[in-house]
């Protein structure tokens, strides 16, 4: 249904789009890192998607690009949606945040840049959203030890699990 | 006709012990400390339903300085861990800790970085209510638990 709008982005940026895809009705484009914002752009204010209604982050851990970010548009007046991914690599997991198209990116990226340390490149105050301060780590990495515990207060009895 | 008629003059000797804890296990104040989803079976068990005033123990204080029964009813992380050990700490003795449901209790399914493993790893615990959530019966029978445990208290013993 909104396969116009994946025709669109190839027509614009032709090699910026990696990859298009459509499974079960959801339109997806894989988009090279360095042009994320331009889409964006292009996507907010010539295609119509007003709405940024989620971000997150995805770790394919055995895989090179490790990370991806996901970013899932809706358009209200136009009845179209659409899903963007960004490959992100370990070593350098910077995206540029999206926050100067969509406003209500700034808690989205803290969320994604806390649980899996994925920087995003102009946001305004990243600093964690949910965990508390003294935590370390990226919890929703795939290699986060799973049986770490990091508590605030010294425990009663050693939590050995 | 009242007591006094039966009684007539006659004296009736106990220990002072005994009336403070009889007193205190039907005039239970609990502070609910409510987390999660628990609180829904919490709210049931207060109402008309299953009815906790039968008990004595409808009556909830919004601040722990004024209550002796705590009720930890819920998922509980390592976020809010400082938080419950300050109003434990609050509590004026002498104080009582239920445990209300899987998640309070063990940390129920939630194994993870964020969850701590049961409330029992940062403040005593006297009664654990099993379940997920736990039935109001089961509730009930934790309440009857803790009042026979209050009437059992000694200020001697604790010392």
């Amino acid at each position: 249904m909104s396969q116009v709008v994946l025709d669109k982005l190839k027509e614009r940026f032709k090699d910026a789009i990696l990859e298009t895809h459509n499974s079960f009705g959801n339109e997806t484009a894989l988009v090279s890192r360095e042009s994320l914002l331009d889409v964006m752009r292009f996507l907010k204010d010539e295609c119509g998607f007003e709405m940024l209604m989620d971000l997150c982050g995805v770790d394919h851990l055995p895989e090179v690009p490790r990370f991806e970010v996901v970013y899932h548009l809706k358009s209200f007046s136009r009845g179209y949606r659409v899903r963007i991914k960004v490959r992100v690599p370990e070593e350098d997991p910077v995206v540029d945040s999206v926050i100067s198209v969509w406003k209500g990116a700034n808690w989205y990226e803290r969320e994604c840049w806390e649980f899996y340390g994925i920087k995003f490149r102009g946001h305004p105050d990243l600093r964690r959203l949910l965990l508390y301060p003294e935590f370390e780590g990226y919890p929703l990495r795939k290699d986060y030890p799973h049986k770490k515990r990091q508590p605030r207060i010294p425990l009663l009895k050693p939590e050995t699990r | 006709m009242g007591l006094e008629a039966v009684f007539g003059e006659s004296w009736i000797t106990s220990k002072v012990e005994f009336f403070i804890n009889w007193a205190r296990k039907y005039s239970i104040f609990q502070y609910p400390f409510i987390t999660a989803c628990c609180g829904m079976e919490y709210m049931s068990v207060m109402c008309a339903h299953y009815d906790v005033a039968r008990f004595g123990a409808e009556f909830t204080r919004f601040t722990p300085r004024q209550s002796d029964l705590l009720l930890v009813v819920g998922t509980v992380n390592h976020k809010l861990a400082p938080v419950l050990r300050k109003v434990y700490e609050q509590m004026t003795e002498p104080k009582w800790v239920i445990s209300f449901g899987a998640c309070a209790s063990t940390g129920g399914f939630y194994d993870n970085y964020s969850v701590l493993q049961g409330i029992d790893k940062i403040i005593p615990v006297d009664i654990y209510i099993p379940g997920c959530p736990p039935r109001p019966e089961m509730v009930l029978d934790a309440l009857l638990k803790i009042q026979d445990k209050i009437q059992k208290y000694s200020v001697l013993k604790q010392k």
